[in-house]
């Protein structure tokens, strides 16, 4: 019964990672990032996108407050926040949020605000989306390791 | 997706559009500008045309005009001159008859009543007359008429016997006065005794002409006797000399009587006409215009034919003032039709007719082909921007699909991972396979697009031809060695170990030619050969003379070796067999292994090296129909190809379009069922080696050095292969010798054995080629050879090592009952497998860790990294985090900085790191500021411990220079950043984020050139 439950649980889980990348909202880095986590590190992956998802917040925060400000917008601090923010969902390999960033970035480059208001927005939205999937996958792994008792996940 | 399709292909359309439409633009611009005149009036050309025919005819007709006009002029001239001569002849003539009959005239007056008696009767007047009618030619006759008063009548009557008649012979009635005809000529003597008063004519002539005195002349009219047209002359005759000036009742007192004289005119002008030239053309009409509003003819006849059109009136003077006459010409026939004009006005019309056609035919003709010319240049705007446009939309098409296959590729991935049963499994593998080879297929497309965009540019860096080749190999091998074919490579020694160049490109050539030839042998081998482009030429004049030396040889062999090729199987090409290939070798072998860096110097004359690659097969061949289109994309030498064997047929003509743009050339030899031989140029920048890079380091590249020294024998009965043997063997620093059979080799051996036991001639190992072995003849050699190693009769026996293309089980027992214990080693060779190999039977003597087989890419760099200490510079705590836990996966000691600072501080020497990876774009302090800083400091305590003379500091620091590897961590892999990373003391890069594969290699460049200084120590 508890075998079965965690075939299960993997079934959801290939199933919902397939969902993400067919959607474009991870790439093949994700699945790197997964082959790192081993006996020796059995939270890796978690342990980063939860770093990933606290920085981004940080950084995200202060993308609004920049933007936010009626008077002046310091494009270049934004620049590099967005390099930040870029390069950690390169790394983890959120890709549509990286995309997004991309399009922020150049926007802002262009020092168009409306622009960048627009892309902020979006990309709020598809952090939420991200963290939302990406905790939903954690929780499902969780509960997989607690049906599969000691067993590690994700041994390629 | 479809929807994005759709969108870019309207993007495309508009693109088009746009285009034609600013073609039109430019087109009406044209016609402003550039357009010729011609080109420019088309409109009107027709009716230039018309202009133009109407202008030659009315010309041509003003050109008959003339002509005509002046004929006419001529004509009339004529005329009048005739006319007037005739005229005035017949007026003298005229004048001379008058004359005589006044003469006559003065005649009668004088002897007839002057002289009294008188002396003229009639038979007198009658002979004169007819004597002197030659001086009168124009008249039928002269008479005299007597004035008789009626009252003399009765005595007149008496005295001549006969009574007065009147014209019509009935005696004469009462009148005031007769003029009866006394006198008469012969001819016309039937007038005498008549009344010449009775004929009205007569009568008033009489009465004119004694009141005048002169010569008078009736009308015409038809005469008595010959019923000709004439008219009649009367002259008067006085009886008494008159005084000057009489008045006219004296004239008439005085008159006497009448002579009159008849003018035949007609016979008159018949005679005289008849007597000038030119008569039959001119027609003549004489008229007595006295009443000019009726003219009376004289002679002539009015409504005669004629050319009524041209006439010429000459006046006429008889001398008789109150009767006027004329003379009216006409030609007899019409004026002939001026042939001579009308040909003339014809031919100019019609040559000016044909002028203008010529010229409206060209300017018709100009502007058809301007037409087409502009016509064909849009087209070609058009054609040229579809061409684009296809570039762009394969462009376009390729990546759209690659994105979502790489998805597919990674839930295939993702599917492999989970618990699949094997059929799952092998649906699974195939599906990954097939996504594989679209993936492969979509990527050729998109280079040969940007091929055709001309987007495909070259990058230039430095490489090591060799290892290309190596990896070539090993991409083959396994196919190669499943279809049991030889594969091998040889590099002439002249080709130098760097180049500068784009070796992901030479790749792909070499790796397409070489994968066209294994997909289509199945026998025989495949052998790449790359040398210096000049090295081949010499090598062709050497092939002649062989020729005739060896020929009688080469007859004898023949039967043993089918042909001194690889495999012994022949190929297309002669080249490669071994009678031009061992002068290549022996080329080489005239030139010590050491002396490598000097020939480079020698030849470092010139920039560029040409590589020449020649990739040889034994394969299907390519049908001679097939050949011209080998090059042509997506052409297959014939359908069926394409079908048994897979493939799209795109890859040689990419490998053509990245040939010629290394500046080179590629062709072909192929002989059907034989085998083809590939071959292409290609030129190179020569790498001029820096005085800081170790030259040991270099040469060894990846290879171990362990096995220098080193020497060994080959035992193979086919030079070529044993050549390419040799190279491997080469490369790694083992000096080998060829041996034809195992016998040679144990009289070597046992010689050198028994003689100097351990001596330096001694081979430390003998490699034997399977199919030598195999053959079997030698078994006893092997076997001797083994008794000898047993017995210990020599203290270090070289060890016995099989080289095979495939192996089966059995064989491989066999192999190793029959001596070959130490190992097998699989071909195709590669250097740096046969370093692993002789690791593994312990050849090499110092042995190394993680120095096994490097087939398994995930063990080297294990053993590689284990146990560094790595530094990772990084501001951003997620990448940090990533690449920390990659390389402490790899079994590194992994620490992290999150500014330039920080690892500035960490690397304040002496520190115990081995390497460092360095982000580039980092707020404050970027990675290429932090490196140079580190550098510098590097730099800084290298000349403190120059200063002390080469002594350590303290343990840590071994090394005699401080230099720590830095490479560079960035997400985009341009090469321009890969330069500025070298520029600023960067050892290497690091693509973000980290690829196993990319990290093994660009952490083996330099760990591994360190392995030998810490294997020293």
């Amino acid at each position: 019964m508890l075998g079965l439950g965690a075939d299960r649980l993997r079934a959801d889980m290939n199933r919902l990672l397939a969902l993400l990348f067919h959607q474009g909202v991870l790439d093949e880095q994700f699945l790197q990032l997964q082959q790192l986590q081993d006996e020796s590190t059995p939270n890796f992956v978690s342990e980063v996108v939860n770093i990933y998802f606290h920085e981004s917040e940080k950084l995200l925060k202060n993308l609004r407050s920049i933007l936010m400000d009626k008077e002046f917008s310091d494009y270049k601090k934004m620049g590099i926040h967005l390099n930040q923010m870029m390069g950690s969902s390169s790394s983890i390999g959120a890709k549509r949020v990286s995309n997004v960033c991309i399009a922020f970035r150049a926007a802002s480059e262009q020092h168009n605000r409306a622009g960048c208001l627009r892309a902020l927005e979006l990309l709020e939205h598809e952090y939420c989306y991200l963290k939302n999937k990406l905790h939903e996958l954690f929780q499902i792994e969780q509960q997989r390791i607690l049906a599969a008792g000691v067993r590690y996940p994700m041994h390629m | 997706m479809c929807l994005k399709m759709l969108q870019h292909h309207i993007q495309k359309q508009s693109l088009v559009q746009n285009h034609s439409v600013s073609l039109r633009v430019n087109d009406q611009t044209g016609t402003k500008k550039g357009y010729t005149f011609i080109q420019a009036n088309r409109g009107w050309l027709p009716k230039f045309f018309m202009l133009w025919v109407l202008m030659v005819a009315f010309f041509s007709m003003l050109l008959f005009e003339g002509m005509d006009a002046e004929n006419k002029v001529r004509r009339k001239d004529f005329l009048i001159s005739m006319c007037d001569q005739r005229a005035r002849m017949l007026q003298d003539q005229f004048s001379v008859s008058v004359n005589h009959v006044h003469a006559l005239a003065i005649l009668v007056s004088t002897f007839h009543y002057i002289k009294n008696p008188s002396a003229i009767d009639q038979e007198t007047f009658a002979e004169y007359t007819a004597r002197t009618a030659f001086e009168r030619p124009l008249m039928s006759g002269v008479a005299y008429a007597q004035r008789v008063l009626d009252s003399e009548r009765e005595k007149f009557e008496r005295e001549n016997g006969w009574i007065i008649k009147t014209m019509d012979t009935e005696p004469s009635p009462v009148r005031d006065e007769y003029a009866p005809v006394i006198f008469s000529q012969e001819t016309v003597s039937y007038i005498g005794s008549l009344d010449m008063m009775s004929g009205e004519e007569d009568r008033e002539n009489i009465l004119r002409a004694r009141a005048t005195g002169k010569a008078v002349l009736t009308s015409p009219f038809r005469l008595l006797g010959s019923h000709h047209l004439g008219v009649v002359l009367t002259i008067p005759v006085y009886k008494s000399k008159l005084p000057p000036k009489p008045t006219v009742a004296e004239r008439i007192e005085a008159t006497g009587g009448y002579l009159g004289g008849a003018f035949d005119v007609e016979s008159l002008v018949e005679n005289l006409l008849g007597q000038l030239a030119g008569n039959q053309a001119i027609l003549v009409n004489v008229y007595d215009i006295t009443n000019s509003s009726e003219p009376l003819i004289m002679y002539g006849h009015q409504n005669q034919d004629g050319d009524m059109s041209l006439v010429h009136e000459s006046k006429l003077d008889f001398g008789d003032p109150f009767r006027k006459h004329e003379m009216k010409c006409r030609y007899l026939q019409k004026a002939p039709i001026p042939w001579t004009a009308l040909t003339t006005a014809f031919l100019f019309f019609v040559i000016g007719l044909l002028v203008g056609y010529i010229l409206y035919g060209a300017a018709i003709h100009i502007v058809k082909v301007e037409d087409d010319f502009h016509e064909m240049q849009e087209l070609k705007v058009r054609a040229e921007a579809a061409d684009v446009a296809k570039s762009q939309f394969l462009a376009t098409v390729s990546h759209e699909i690659r994105t979502p296959m790489n998805g597919i590729l990674g839930m295939l991935a993702l599917l492999l991972s989970t618990e699949l049963s094997s059929t799952q499994r092998d649906y699974t593998q195939t599906a990954q396979a097939c996504g594989k080879a679209l993936i492969t297929l979509i990527n050729e497309v998109l280079d040969r697009a940007k091929v055709e965009a001309r987007k495909l540019e070259l990058e230039a860096f430095p490489f090591h031809v060799r290892s290309i080749l190596d990896e070539v190999l090993s991409l083959f091998s396994e196919k190669s060695r499943k279809k049991g074919i030889e594969l091998a490579v040889f590099v002439s020694n002249k080709v130098p170990e760097f180049v500068i160049g784009d070796p992901g490109r030479f790749r792909q050539i070499i790796t397409n030619l070489v994968g066209n030839s294994v997909k289509f042998t199945e026998r025989g081998h495949i052998f790449v050969k790359v040398h210096l482009a000049g090295q081949s030429n010499g090598n062709t004049n050497v092939k002649d003379e062989t020729f005739l030396n060896g020929g009688s040889e080469e007859g004898a062999k023949s039967d043993t070796e089918q042909y001194r090729t690889l495999s012994g199987f022949r190929a297309a090409d002669e080249r490669n067999c071994w009678d031009s290939f061992r002068h290549l070798v022996a080329d080489e072998d005239s030139q010590p292994n050491s002396s490598v860096v000097d020939m480079m110097a020698a030849n470092d004359a010139s920039e560029d090296v040409t590589l020449m690659v020649c990739v040889e097969d034994t394969g299907i061949g390519i049908p001679f129909s097939a050949q011209h289109r080998v090059f042509t994309p997506f052409m297959q030498a014939d359908s069926s190809t394409s079908r048994h064997y897979g493939g799209t047929g795109i890859g040689l003509s990419i490998s053509k379009c990245l040939v010629e743009l290394m500046h080179g050339q590629i062709n072909f030899v192929s002989r059907p069922k034989i085998g083809s031989t590939f071959s292409f140029t290609a030129v190179f920048g020569r790498y001029k080696k820096k005085a800081s890079l170790d030259r040991s380091k270099s040469k060894s590249e990846e290879l171990p050095i362990a096995f220098g020294g080193l020497k060994a024998v080959v035992v193979d009965e086919k030079p070529v292969r044993a050549a390419v043997t040799q190279y491997h063997l080469r490369r790694l620093g083992i000096v080998s010798e060829v041996a034809t059979s195992i016998k040679s080799v144990f009289g070597m051996s046992g010689k050198n054995g028994s003689t100097i036991p351990g001596n330096n001639t001694q081979p430390d190992m003998i490699l034997v080629e399977k199919d030598y072995w195999v053959s079997g003849e030698h078994g006893s050699a092997i076997g001797q050879l083994l008794d000898l190693r047993q017995n210990g009769h020599v203290l270090k026996f070289p060890r016995l090592i099989l080289l095979a293309t495939n192996i089966s089980d059995d064989e491989f027992d066999k192999a190793k009952a029959a001596g070959f214990s130490d190992t097998v080693i699989m071909k195709p060779l590669r250097a740096s497998m046969i370093a692993a190999c002789l690791q593994q039977v312990g050849v090499g003597m110092k042995k190394q860790a993680g120095k096994d087989a490097p087939n398994d890419s995930g063990v080297p760099i294990k053993s590689l990294l284990c146990g560094k200490k790595i530094l990772v510079v990084d501001d951003n705590i997620v990448n940090r985090r990533v690449a920390a836990g990659a390389l402490k996966k790899f079994g590194a000691n992994v620490e992290c900085a999150a500014s330039g600072a920080t690892a500035l501080k960490l690397l304040q020497i002496p520190h115990s790191f081995d390497a460092c990876f360095m982000d580039i774009q980092m707020p404050e302090m970027d990675g290429f500021e932090a490196t140079r800083q580190i550098r510098k400091m590097e730099s800084q305590v290298n000349e403190q411990q120059m200063v002390n003379g080469g002594s350590t500091i303290d343990g840590t620091a071994k090394r005699s220079e401080w230099h720590m590897p830095i490479l560079a961590m960035t997400a985009d892999v341009i090469h321009a950043t890969y330069e500025v990373c070298l520029k600023c003391g960067m050892d290497g890069y690091v693509s973000k984020p980290f690829e196993e594969e990319n990290l093994y290699e660009a952490v083996a460049k330099f760990f591994e050139s360190k392995l030998k200084p810490v294997s020293d120590s």
